[in-house]
């Protein structure tokens, strides 16, 4: 069966969903990213729906619950490129994707990711005594 | 109805015999009941040009306006209707111009004089440029629906502009009551633009919406949430206090959609939400 890859790309993790999604492929998705986030440590997670024509109840929701996992996992989910033939389907439908951020491209939601993240302040803190701030 | 071999034979006989006499009776006929509108000269040219193809679908030997023989004579009805549809004519104008025909032959034709033949000749001959009549009529009600149509899609066209205001801002002016057709073509627009311009701001300006109900809110949050969908934020402005009395009587919730007074304060917004290259309005390379 047809896996969707995952790219690392610095703390990012990429998904590049270029077919249509079965059912299937998006629950295995689900579970990869899961696995990759916990392997790679990454705090972002961005996913391209570029080429997604068709989005149905199911892979809507199965996007919700990948953004609910990673959540839980600490990596934000930031779905990017939906078509606005897509996006007046799912609100015809009801369905709002709740709890899922949006972006228009992969850039802005890099962006986004960017600004969001913490700044990582604890090299600056001596009072952690970590093995190298005890050697400096 | 359809003619007798012989009545269309005589019919087109009289048609090519008496010709100029019938072609300037029916000329002056038919420009009367169109008060000047029309001049006799433009309307005498029309008139002559169907009798000329009239009596070649006669001498083809058409007995009615249903077969092969007159396709041409239909193409010239078609085309008078469509004529007079355009200039702003009505149905029974356009159709008494046809019925003159009838008065002209009466007289040229000397019906009176005729006796029996000639009356029943001329009673077919009616039956005929009735249906001619009809005819128009039909082809008439045609092209005034094809002029409606297609002026409602200039319209839709014209009413729905999507305007870029500021690097990764894009606005929607709209003009006129917003219905399901309308807001579709708008929300359609506005995603479009959202993506070719890579713009994460969106303003709804409804400055020019008369009224705002359940229905013209329920479309523009529809779009908000779609916009919200792909990545973009949506504005609502131009909200006028009587609108915001009628939204807040209905009870029309607007969530956590940003809505500012005037267009020039949802600008004001975007800009200092969207950061500081959108601040400079630098383009993006």
């Amino acid at each position: 069966m047809e896996r969707v890859p995952i790219l690392k790309i610095g703390a990012v993790l990429l998904v590049s969903i270029q077919v249509d999604m079965q059912d299937q492929m998006a629950l295995q998705l689900q579970e990869d990213l899961g696995q990759r986030i916990v392997d790679t440590g990454c705090k972002g997670v961005i996913i391209d729906i570029t080429g997604l024509d068709i989005v149905d109840s199911f892979v809507g929701r199965t996007l919700s619950t990948i953004a609910s996992i990673s959540r839980v996992l600490d990596a934000e989910t930031i779905v990017v490129g939906m078509r606005p033939a897509v996006a007046i389907t799912l609100v015809e439908l009801g369905l709002s994707l709740n709890g899922i951020r949006t972006a228009l491209n992969v850039e802005r939601g890099l962006e986004l990711l960017a600004r969001n993240a913490e700044p990582d302040t604890l090299d600056d803190l001596d009072l952690i005594g970590g093995p190298e701030a005890t050697s400096s | 109805m359809a003619l007798k071999a012989e009545q269309s034979e005589r019919l087109g006989k009289l048609l090519s015999e008496r010709s100029e006499k019938i072609s300037k009776r029916w000329a002056e006929a038919a420009a009367a009941p169109l008060k000047g509108r029309l001049t006799v000269a433009e309307s005498g040219r029309q008139t002559t040009e169907l009798q000329l193809q009239l009596q070649k679908s006669l001498s083809d030997g058409a007995v009615n306006l249903d077969n092969s023989h007159t396709a041409e004579l239909r193409a010239v009805l078609t085309e008078l209707s469509r004529g007079r549809a355009r200039q702003g004519f009505t149905a029974t104008e356009t159709a008494t111009s046809i019925f003159a025909l009838k008065s002209a032959l009466y007289e040229i034709g000397e019906v009176e004089k005729g006796g029996e033949t000639a009356l029943r000749d001329y009673v077919a001959w009616s039956a005929f440029i009735d249906e001619l009549g009809l005819f128009t009529f039909e082809a008439f009600s045609k092209a005034r629906e094809h002029i409606i149509t297609e002026q409602s899609e200039q319209l839709l066209e014209l009413s729905t502009p999507v305007v870029k205001l500021w690097e990764g801002v894009v606005a929607v002016p709209l003009v006129g009551t917003l219905d399901s057709a309308r807001a579709q073509v708008v929300m359609e627009r506005l995603l479009q633009a959202l993506v070719d311009t890579g713009s994460p701001y969106a303003i709804i300006d409804i400055t020019g919406v008369p009224a705002v109900d359940t229905q013209v809110a329920q479309h523009v949050l529809k779009t908000v949430m779609a916009a919200r969908l792909m990545g973009a934020e949506c504005i609502v402005s131009g909200i006028r206090p009587q609108i915001a009395q009628t939204i807040v009587a209905l009870g029309i919730e607007f969530g956590d959609i940003a809505t500012k007074a005037t267009l020039a304060d949802a600008l004001r917004h975007a800009i200092r939400h969207g950061g500081a290259e959108m601040r400079a309005g630098k383009r993006e390379s």
